[in-house]
Formats: C-alpha cells, structure tokens, sequence
C-alpha cells in the first residue's frame, strides 16, 4: 500500500546568519549606478532618434507639402513629387497584406491545431524561426530568380509583393502561433466538450481570442515590408518611374527605394537630398500610423478572461 | 475481493457498461482494468485520493481524454449499448449528448447568451426565436435565469465565479444531454455558491444521468446514489453510496472515506 507518503522533509534554519548591514551603503549606491547607467543607455537612444529626427525634419521643411504629395516624379527638384512613388507603396501593401495574412495564419493554425506534435512539426517550427532571421537581401535574390525571372515578372508590383510576402512571412507565422498558443487550453475544452469539430471550436473559439494578437503581430511584420529597401533593389526596381502604377502588373517605386535612389544621387544634385528628407517624413509617418494601429488593435481587445 | 460490478444491482437502465478499461499515458498506466456500470438517472460519485485517475475516468466517458497526447486506451465502454470507441459512433456526437462541466468555471469571452446557445449553434439550430427559448429553458433549470435575464448581452467575464459555473452547466443542459459529467465542479467555488451547485444536482438527478468527480467525501455523501472509490488506477468499491459510507467492504474504502489517509 503506498499511500502514506510522509516525506521527511528537510529543514534549513536562515535564522543564526548574521545580517550584514555594514555595507548597506554600498548597496544602495550600486542601486543608484544601476539605474544611471539604464536611464543613460534609454536616452542615448533617444537622443540619436532626436538627432535624427531634427536633421530630417529640419532638411524636409519646404519642401515637404502638398504638391510633394500628390506630383509625380521628376529629374528637376523642384517639381519632383512622390504621388506614384506613394501609391507604389500602397499597391505593394495591398498585394502583400493579403498573401501574408492567409497563409501566414493558415500556416499557424495548422501548426498549432493540426499537426501531430512530432519530429516533422518542430523541424517546421524550427526551419520558420531560422527563415525569420534570415537577411532580407537574401529573400530578393530568391524573388528574382523565382518571381523576377522564373515566372517572367520582372520587377512588377506582383513580383516586389510577393518576394515582400516571403521576407515577412515568417514574423506573422510566429506571432500568429504565438497568439493562438496564448488561447488557454480550458476554452477549447469547453468547445470540445459540447461536441465542436476542430475547425468550428477554432473559427468560433480560437481565433476570436487570438486575433488582436494576430493583428498585433502582423502590422509589425508589415511595417517591416514598407520600409524594406534591399529586396527591391535586387529586383531590379527601376531609379525613375514617371508614370503612376494602376494594376499590379505595373513597374513600380517604393517610398525606401526612393530614398535610396535620391540619396545617391545628392553629389550631382544637392536638392535631392531635402527630397530624400521630405519622403523619410513620409515613410516615418507611415510607419508611426501602422505602429498606432497596432497599439490601438491591442487595447481594444485586452483579454477579458 | 468481491467482484464491484455486481454490488449494485438493480433494474435501472444502463447507461455506461465499462468493460476492462485500461489507459496509459505514454508509459505510465493510469486506470486499471476497470469494471463497472453507471445506471440511468443516478448520481455518481468517484473519489479517491488525488491522482487516483478519477478525473481521467470521467474524461474518458466523453472521449476528452483523448486530446491528451501520448493517451492509449484499452477495453470498452458501452454508451447505451454502443462501444465509445467504435468508428460508427463519432466523437462530435458522443460528446453532444454527454454533457461535461469542468473544475474552473470556463465561459466563453462571449455574452451570456452566446455562451449558452454555442452548442445548440453549432449543432445547427439558427432560428432565433428557438435559441432565445433555449436559452431561458437552460438558464432555468441552471438556477441563473432570475439573475441574468436582463443582461444576456453582458460578457460573461462579468458573472461571479459561481453565476460563471452556473452558466457553464446552462450551457452544457442547452445541448440537452443525457448524461452530465462534473469534474470537481464546486472544488473553485465558496460553500454557498457549492451549496446551490448541490441542489441543482439533486434537481437534475430527475432528468440526467449524472456522474460527478469529487474530493469531498461530504459532497459525495450528500448528493450522490452510488459511489465508487478509485485507488491508484483501480476500482476498489462501488456501490450505493450509503454502503460506502456505512459499511464498506474493502478496508482501504474505510480508511479512506473515515479520513484516515487521502
């Protein structure tokens, strides 16, 4: 009969150490070093984004208006607007946003509903983490080959969106994974227990409590896709686009390839270098939405069980 | 050791025969060769000490167990006659007519009414006149309906933790089952809120088959019909539970149900 399980249990007395409060003071200043040293680093950073921000910002001024905005692009600075370069962005969102989300969250709701918890699924998991990791040059030559050339579409918006979709895949399938992983287990117990098939308890259960997690991630990974530079530059994305993109079939510029291209180009033209200035602001502004809309997607849905 | 099956004899229907039920988790065997019958419109309880595969048994009725990796299972389990594990019988259906409330409250993050008609829902019933009536109908025979009748949109997260078990066993009733499975379902739960909880059973008890996973020997005394006491993976009595209280036949049931070890 094993029942009675009386474990001796082992007792340690702290009581008769001697309480050191000689070097208390010592303590408390290394206490106060510590948080120097932190407060020093956080504002270090903050410092260099002020810099930054100041020289953009301060470069931009005059030249950053409406007619930036909505011109198209030109050799004179003067009358270079970044309309096409802009709805380039858009139009490559708009081609990435959907590839990402569903296969991304396809991808995470099989590996962490469907598949057999085995050798096969943790290489996959592994192999996913690993490609996230993976530098973003490196996906654009595999657009090129595969998209640019493979499937003959140059460097059109198709080609630039999907080789994007392959670069941030990876960071939506681990924060979708990770959302749906955060779902607790006693919620599709609950599902389970009433007789729900695996696909109902996860679009009616699972997915509901996962998706501003989900979103969360997913804007992230986005906001990485548009201000990605290196993918679109080994596509092939041409310097000057006079004309404005209107199907996904297009040649295209982006709002980073522009900066880039401008940049380059300031030792001919010193003007280009405000242009460059006046599209960061635009891109930064870009980004700080998508970054608020994440935030704002979060707190919306705080967890309420 | 007298053979248990054959301690509670009488001319009710059997609902669940279970023949030499084995299961393992990985290697480690957790029920044992069990042999019992659960009877219709009776309560049972199952006690025995923490780690004795009560829970798993319970789990095991409605299939649940299964979501467990590593599970292995061994025997039958007759549900009116039909072997649980067979093919022909499919678990959706299984589990849509036994019912299961577990130990922690676990509503929905829905509205109180979404949470009750999930199961009629997903079963098919779309009209809302008859979701709204299924609905009042559970949340009555749940005891919750005089307290939430005009808040059925409010979140559910918003119940007391025993409105929230109250309404897990709503949801469970909507489903009309036959049998209700209770792991612990009062164990989360203040004395008053596990009072009424008690009485609901004793209420049920007339309409469902209730099987009902407790660690309180008092529970298991006050509401139940039969009651069968498990032991590391064994079934070492069953039998109607005065005589289990009163005079049991195994020695070990006696030190366990006078207190003297568990």
């Amino acid at each position: 009969m094993g029942v009675e399980f009386m474990h001796e249990r082992e007792t340690k007395n702290y009581s008769n150490a001697p309480m050191n409060k000689s070097n208390m003071n010592r303590r408390i200043l290394i206490d106060k070093v510590a948080k120097m040293l932190f407060l020093s680093s956080t504002l270090f950073a903050l410092l260099v984004l002020g810099v930054l921000l100041y020289r953009i910002g301060t470069q931009s001024i005059g030249w950053l208006d409406l007619d930036f905005l909505t011109g198209k692009l030109s050799i004179f600075p003067e009358k270079a607007g970044i309309y096409g370069v802009l709805l380039g962005s858009v139009w490559l969102m708009l081609v990435v946003t959907p590839i990402t989300l569903i296969i991304g969250v396809s991808t995470a709701i099989y590996l962490e509903e469907y598949a057999t918890k085995g050798r096969l699924q943790t290489f996959i998991k592994t192999n996913i983490s690993n490609l996230a990791g993976v530098p973003s040059v490196i996906f654009g030559l595999l657009g090129l080959t595969v998209f640019g050339r493979l499937f003959g579409l140059g460097s059109s918006i198709l080609a630039g969106g999907l080789t994007m979709s392959l670069l941030i895949l990876p960071i939506v399938v681990v924060a979708s994974q990770e959302a749906i992983r955060a779902v607790p287990g006693f919620l599709r117990d609950a599902s389970y227990a009433m007789g729900a098939t695996k696909w109902v308890t996860i679009r009616t259960v699972i997915l509901p409590v996962a998706i501003p997690g989900i979103l969360t991630g997913s804007i992230l990974a986005l906001s990485r896709a548009i201000g990605e530079t290196a993918p679109l530059v080994v596509l092939g994305v041409p310097t000057l686009i006079l004309k404005v993109p209107t199907s996904v079939m297009d040649d295209f510029s982006a709002l980073p390839i522009q900066i880039y291209y401008w940049t380059l180009d300031t030792v001919l033209t010193p003007e280009y270098a405000n242009l460059a200035a006046a599209t960061i602001v635009v891109l930064l502004m870009v980004l700080f939405l998508m970054n608020s809309t994440a935030i704002i997607i979060r707190n919306k849905f705080q967890r309420r069980y | 050791m007298t053979n248990p099956i054959n301690a509670n004899n009488d001319d009710k229907n059997i609902i669940f025969d279970v023949k030499d039920l084995n299961l393992w988790y990985g290697n480690d065997k957790a029920l044992k060769g069990l042999d019992f019958q659960i009877k219709e419109n009776d309560v049972t309880a199952i006690i025995g000490p923490s780690g004795c595969g009560k829970s798993t048994f319970i789990k095991t009725l409605n299939r649940m167990v299964e979501l467990i990796p590593s599970v292995k299972i061994t025997g039958e389990i007759l549900y009116n006659g039909t072997n649980i594990f067979d093919k022909s019988l499919r678990v959706e259906e299984l589990r849509s007519r036994v019912g299961m409330v577990f130990q922690k409250p676990n509503p929905f993050p829905k509205s109180i009414f979404e949470n009750v008609v999930y199961g009629p829902k997903i079963h098919g019933i779309r009209d809302k006149r008859k979701l709204m009536e299924i609905t009042e109908t559970s949340l009555k025979r749940a005891a919750l309906w005089d307290e939430v009748k005009d808040r059925l949109n409010d979140n559910a997260y918003g119940l007391s933790g025993g409105q929230q078990q109250r309404l897990c066993l709503a949801r469970a009733l909507a489903m009309e089952p036959e049998v209700l499975l209770m792991d612990e379902p009062t164990s989360a739960l203040d004395p008053i809120a596990t009072a009424k909880i008690e009485e609901l059973i004793m209420e049920l008890k007339k309409e469902y088959t209730i099987v009902i996973v407790t660690h309180s020997m008092q529970q298991a005394a006050r509401i139940s019909d039969k009651t069968a006491f498990f032991l590391m993976g064994e079934l070492i009595e069953v039998d109607k539970t005065q005589k289990i209280f009163t005079t049991p036949r195994d020695k070990r049931t006696e030190d366990y149900v006078t207190g003297r070890f568990g």
